[in-house]
């Protein structure tokens, strides 16, 4: 039965037969195909007296290095016979593979591509942002449709289920600063400015940003591949159809969890940051706890906290748009769901950076320095 | 266990002849028990039918017959090999000689008709070259009755009935033995059904198959099985063609197959029936 497929040349009525013997199946096939394209002819016949069984693949090797050489099939026995009719009759040109274009048009015409892409997100980036804006305003006038227990589960997830992540890495940058910091500033003999090094950065930058990225990590993503995977299994097309507005049920409940826990985490990641730079200065710098909250109340004005707790809020609402903007855009695959993803974490990331330059300035024009 | 021993004694016996043998086959999910000491023997070179209500564990019981699913208990004999308990590399041997038609299709997303079509034959045959690779992706897609232009479409471009015909292409691919079909006609309209039921058919005279088919269609069942095994109380409650299992009393089975759709469905056949009988006289004049 496992006997490998054979094919022997016979010289036979003044001509040459191909002979196939053995198992014309596709486990025993082997080399056979490359050796039957291999013959040149002419040829007399295709003898398959000698084969002990075949199947279709078998079949369709016979039937088309048949009708390459132009020979006909002999010796076929019933089984051989049904399927190579068989296969015969699907033998029609076929093209399995997109056109081809020359790689000039497929440059411009990627190019092309990406810039229009960057174009829509942009714009579909802003109109999402507009529809939530009116969602929101629909849910003000009717707050009886505000969906107060979606909203605290996602409380729950996006900042309480956070709390452990973000305070170990706050903590690590605050020692990182305030070591790195100390090592430059003792060549001036000015140690004690680390304090204000760690105090300032910290509430006006790093704590907030720090906590953004994580929040466009954890919860961005989770967004975006949730309401991805609903959009692939209809569940949001049957929203829409019993009258729920996916806007109002996922998008606003998300997005005012993000944006109420962003200042809340924000503000604890400032505070374990600087009590791990407090610590790196008890440990490695000598200078005691006392002093340190003391020398802290001095250097860093309450406007820091301000520039802080105010950016938050607007990086949630850019990390919540972008997630769930990117989750509602996709259409055809899984893979679509992991592409989006991506793209809402780093299109998320991007724009708080952004963001935050113009923040920046502006702080800096207001005279919060 | 000496009941388990004279089991595969006489499964040794009686291995002729049976594509596949489950003996003692119990699965539950946490308390709810799905199957308890369910038996089935499906023969060769038929097209076995399987019914049974919505949450019976019909596809349950192809899961645990693939290898998707470990049963608590029982074995499971695909041409002669136990299949449970084995890893997903293991009994390759056994893995080659079926094909699988799941629900929705289930082609892989990124991967365009034809090369859903090449999967197999690209894994388990890598010796066949990339030009007669093409050649029988092209041939399996339009032996299911898919138009040629169907090869370079993404399955997100097909319709429902497309996709089947597709995953149907993928399961033919390494011309299997054994094909395993979880409600192919769920979905298609009647026109589209009665074509899948035919090609079904066609192909497995073709190809000389052994059908394990769920459905819940009536007019499939009619059509096309030689058996039907009916799956009820956690077991398979009676096995045998339809006429037999009109004979049995079973309140469920009665209400199956002589409930308003039932009736129809029988109503059509005879139909059929009375059609040819009538005809074929008149061809002789």
């Amino acid at each position: 039965m496992n006997k490998a497929a054979e094919l022997t040349e016979e010289q036979r009525d003044g001509g040459t037969v191909i002979r196939l013997s053995g198992n014309l199946a596709i486990a025993c096939l082997h080399d056979l195909p490359a050796r039957l394209d291999a013959v040149q002819g002419p040829i007399n016949a295709v003898d398959v007296s000698q084969v002990d069984h075949i199947d279709t693949i078998g079949a369709w090797t016979v039937h088309s290095a048949a009708k390459r050489l132009n020979a006909p099939i002999t010796g076929a026995n019933e089984d051989a016979k049904r399927l190579i009719e068989a296969v015969g009759t699907l033998d029609e040109p076929f093209s399995l593979r997109p056109d081809k274009v020359s790689p000039l048009t497929r440059v411009v015409g990627q190019i092309g591509d990406a810039v229009i892409s960057a174009g829509t997100t942009l714009m579909g980036l802003l109109g999402f942002f507009g529809a939530s804006l009116v969602a929101a305003w629909g849910l003000i006038r009717h707050p009886s449709r505000f969906r107060v227990n979606a909203v605290v589960q996602r409380f729950e997830v996006v900042g309480v289920s956070a709390l452990g992540i973000i305070g170990l890495m706050s903590f690590l940058i605050g020692i990182v600063i305030a070591q790195q910091g100390s090592v430059q500033l003792r060549q001036f003999g000015m140690e004690m400015l680390t304090i204000n090094l760690v105090g300032r950065l910290t509430f006006r930058e790093l704590g907030v940003l720090m906590t953004a990225i994580m929040v466009a990590g954890r919860s961005g993503s989770a967004f975006a591949a949730q309401l991805g995977t609903m959009k692939l299994t209809e569940e949001i097309d049957a929203m829409r159809t019993i009258g729920v507005s996916p806007m109002e049920a996922l998008v606003m409940p998300r997005t005012l969890a993000v944006v109420v826990m962003m200042p809340l985490l924000g503000f604890y990641a400032s505070i374990v940051a600087v009590i791990g730079g407090g610590f790196l200065c008890a440990v490695a710098l000598d200078i005691p706890p006392i002093t340190f909250v003391q020398r802290l109340r001095e250097v860093v004005p309450i406007t820091d906290l301000w520039v802080g707790l105010i950016k938050a809020p607007v990086f949630g609402i850019i990390i919540a748009l972008s997630g769930c903007y990117q989750g509602m855009q996709v259409k055809a695959n899984a893979e679509e769901v992991g592409l989006r993803t991506t793209a809402a974490v780093v299109q998320a990331i991007f724009l708080v950076i952004v963001i935050d330059a113009f923040f920046a300035v502006f702080f800096t024009w207001v005279g919060w320095n | 266990m000496q009941q388990a021993d004279e089991r595969r004694v006489d499964d040794a016996i009686a291995q002729d002849g049976v594509a596949i043998r489950v003996r003692g086959l119990r699965n539950s999910f946490g308390d709810q028990v799905v199957h308890e000491k369910l038996d089935l023997d499906v023969r060769k070179g038929e097209i076995l039918g399987v019914v049974g209500g919505s949450g019976t564990g019909k596809s349950v019981l192809m899961r645990s017959i693939i290898g998707l699913q470990t049963p608590d208990e029982g074995d499971v004999c695909v041409f002669g090999e136990a299949m449970v308990g084995r890893l997903d590399d293991e009994a390759l041997a056994v893995r080659k000689r079926w094909g699988v038609l799941f629900q929705g299709g289930a082609l892989f997303s990124t991967l365009t008709v034809a090369e859903n079509v090449e999967v197999p034959i690209r894994e388990y045959y890598p010796n066949i070259g990339p030009k007669l690779r093409e050649e029988i992706a092209a041939y399996k897609i339009r032996m299911t009755g898919l138009p040629a232009e169907a090869g370079p479409k993404y399955p997100a471009e097909l319709s429902g009935g497309m996709r089947k015909r597709a995953g149907l292409a993928r399961a033919l691919a390494l011309d299997p033995d054994l094909l395993f079909l979880d409600e192919p006609t769920a979905g298609l309209d009647p026109i589209g059904a009665a074509a899948f039921d035919d090609q079904t058919r066609k192909l497995q005279q073709t190809l000389g198959l052994t059908v394990f088919l769920i459905t819940h269609d009536l007019d499939t069942l009619y059509s096309i099985c030689d058996r039907v095994a009916v799956l009820a109380d956690k077991k398979v409650i009676a096995v045998g063609t339809i006429e037999e299992l009109l004979a049995l009393d079973h309140p469920w089975i009665q209400e199956y197959f002589n409930g308003p759709r039932g009736r129809a469905a029988t109503a059509a056949v005879e139909r059929e029936k009375n059609k040819v009988a009538s005809a074929s006289p008149e061809g002789r004049q």
